[in-house]
């Protein structure tokens, strides 16, 4: 027989999961890339890995405190966006795409190569770097919570972190979009050389785009390492098009979207692994094997994806007046 | 709008802008925009090659050519748009060689667009308001602390009504501009473009696509960017349109600058009617009803 409270449950936590946050601030960072100026930027899972390890190897290596160590991540993210900002931004907009999909491919190379094996720790990744992070947890000991919120002084840290990071970017995100600021940039999503002729200095506006985008994803990168270990594997660019995938459901110019498309994203994804799982168990599909059942969700985000481009392209919040791709 | 101005009165025309013989690089009174030996060509077509031309200060003045003469490449070297192969220009004293498109923009050289760029995902307003300059809340810092440009972005939002209401698209003002018709678009795009005080507007094919009920009004407003003491500097096919309005005419053909001069001399010289027809027109080739049109037009302006 199936277990449905415990697939329910594990569904449920979802909901506030530390990883959970992770996407939704990675997607909130994509939000000012893709929905508000318009670059396709597919190498968020590259910013994500220079937090991951730029926190970590900060720590390890360096013996840095959490603010220094957090403060390298977002410095090397700034120049990682440099890097790719600076030849692609005069080009068409498709430039960028394949340059960031390149770029966050030989960050995760170069992090899983033996060369540097001693800061890396190349494919097995790293761990222990958490020490500085849990003494700033001002929770007493102990465990906490209800049903399935129950969970220690740590986890709980991490919960608290993660989603404060959340509204505090979600609010400097609306803030700045609804200001005019925001404004060019959205003028820039629709047609660069109209705003240029109004005397905008666009590359200017798109680098500064870039870079903001890109810190949200450092320091998500950084909450999604804080439950687990920093592994070279978690940073592939099926990271990006789940972000992708997250940004589309919500609506790609909104700011709640990308949040609550990250909460439904994973709160269905726990449902619906958690259910094959056991339904191949419990012999409800014969011609699966548990193997075949695990992978099958990653095939469900595809289908998705697409459904929701096509159905639905302005996402769950989205206005389909103010959509880039819908003309 | 001056609402007296009715549709048949005749503007009344700068005249006096040049000095000397009238011909191609003749020099003006008071030139707002000069260039000198600016060339640009595209492998081995050479499309601008403009030896030396002065737009004069406070008229109206069109660039008038057949297709293919390079009036838009030229409008985009001038903006900075495109980057000529050599050559120097000016506005109001200052050289444009190397100046960003934005900078040109910045320094009260603004241009419209053959096909309108209104940002039809933005609201009219939103529109409106991206033309103002030196905007505050445009600083990604400053943008996060409304109070350091509430008031400036209330100030802007005042002048974009009263343009909006001379244009007569006030009560549009939070639709998106993607709802507009084809000729309010154009209005937009000009108001737009006024939003941030230029001294010189050049607009390129302003009447494109533009039904003739909004043509009357289109001509007004630009008349009236004159008596605004603006510069204005225009791409048009529109032979009544040049006759009615226009100070000053240019003609391009095949990169160069083949005559100048008042509307009325202009069209008799020969050069133009080189230009429209060939150097050849004479020699019975065949029936050409595009250029015919154009010199018919002219004729019926004659008289």
């Amino acid at each position: 027989m199936i277990d449905w409270i415990a697939i329910f449950s594990n569904a449920a936590q979802e909901l506030i999961s530390p990883t959970t946050a992770a996407y939704a601030l990675a997607a909130l960072g994509l939000a000012i890339h893709f929905g508000y100026t318009g670059l396709l930027n597919f190498g968020q899972a590259g910013f994500m890995a220079l937090g991951a390890y730029g926190f970590a190897i900060s720590t390890l290596s360096f013996g840095f405190p959490v603010w220094a160590s957090v403060l390298v991540g977002v410095g090397a993210s700034v120049i990682f966006a440099l890097i790719l900002g600076i030849p692609t931004l005069r080009l068409r907009a498709d430039y960028l795409a394949i340059v960031t999909i390149a770029a966050a491919e030989i960050l995760r190379l170069v992090f899983t190569t033996n060369t540097f094996d001693s800061l890396t720790g190349s494919a097995s990744g790293l761990q222990g770097y958490k020490g500085g992070f849990a003494d700033l947890n001002p929770i007493p000991p102990g465990t906490y919570g209800f049903g399935p919120f129950t969970y220690n002084a740590y986890d709980w840290w991490i919960r608290i972190v993660g989603w404060t990071l959340v509204i505090v970017f979600a609010l400097l995100t609306w803030l700045i979009i609804r200001s005019p600021w925001g404004r060019v940039i959205k003028g820039i999503r629709e047609d660069e050389d109209a705003v240029r002729a109004l005397g905008k200095n666009v590359y200017s506006y798109k680098m500064q785009s870039l870079i903001l985008g890109g810190v949200y994803g450092t320091l998500a990168g950084m909450i999604f390492v804080l439950p687990r270990a920093v592994v070279p594997a978690n940073y592939q660019t099926s990271l990006t098009f789940f972000i992708y995938a997250i940004l589309l459901l919500g609506g790609a110019a909104t700011i709640l979207g990308p949040i609550v498309g990250s909460m439904i994203f994973w709160v269905l994804l726990s449902f619906f692994s958690g259910f094959m799982a056991r339904a191949v168990e419990a012999g409800w599909f014969p011609f699966m094997t548990q193997v075949q059942a695990g992978q099958l969700r990653f095939i469900l985000v595809g289908i998705a994806i697409m459904l929701i481009v096509v159905f639905r392209p302005q996402g769950i919040f989205g206005n389909k007046k103010e959509l880039a791709f819908v003309k | 709008m001056s609402s007296d101005v009715t549709p048949t009165s005749k503007p009344v025309k700068s005249t006096g802008l040049h000095v000397g013989e009238a011909g191609p690089g003749v020099r003006k009174v008071d030139p707002i925009l000069t260039a000198d030996s600016v060339k640009r060509t595209f492998g081995g077509l050479t499309a601008v090659d403009v030896a030396h031309v002065e737009i004069p200060r406070g008229a109206i003045t069109a660039l008038i050519g057949p297709n293919g003469a390079g009036k838009t490449t030229f409008f985009n070297l001038l903006t900075g748009f495109d980057k000529p192969d050599e050559g120097s220009w000016e506005f109001d004293g200052r050289s444009l060689a190397h100046v960003p498109a934005y900078r040109v923009a910045r320094m009260g050289l603004i241009r419209t667009f053959q096909l309108t760029k209104a940002l039809g995902l933005l609201t009219v307003m939103d529109n409106m308001k991206l033309g103002a300059k030196g905007q505050g809340g445009e600083n990604l810092f400053r943008s996060v602390l409304p109070f350091l440009w509430r008031k400036q972005e209330d100030e802007i939002e005042e002048k974009a009504v009263e343009l909006l209401t001379r244009f007569k698209l006030d009560t549009k003002r939070e639709d998106y501009a993607a709802s507009l018709s084809g000729g309010q678009r154009k209005l937009l795009e000009m108001a737009r473009a006024l939003m941030s005080d230029p001294t010189l507007v050049m607009l390129d094919e302003p009447m494109a696509g533009v039904n003739p009920a909004l043509t009357q009004s289109l001509l007004e407003h630009i008349l009236d960017l004159k008596s605004q003491g603006m510069s204005v500097l225009f791409v048009e096919h529109d032979m009544h349109m040049v006759r009615h309005i226009a100070d000053w005419v240019i003609v391009m053909a095949e990169g160069k600058i083949v005559a100048e001069g008042d509307p009325h001399t202009v069209m008799q010289d020969p050069a133009v009617i080189d230009a429209y027809l060939g150097a050849h027109h004479d020699t019975d080739i065949g029936i050409d009803t595009e250029h015919v049109e154009v010199l018919k037009e002219l004729i019926d302006d004659e008289q």
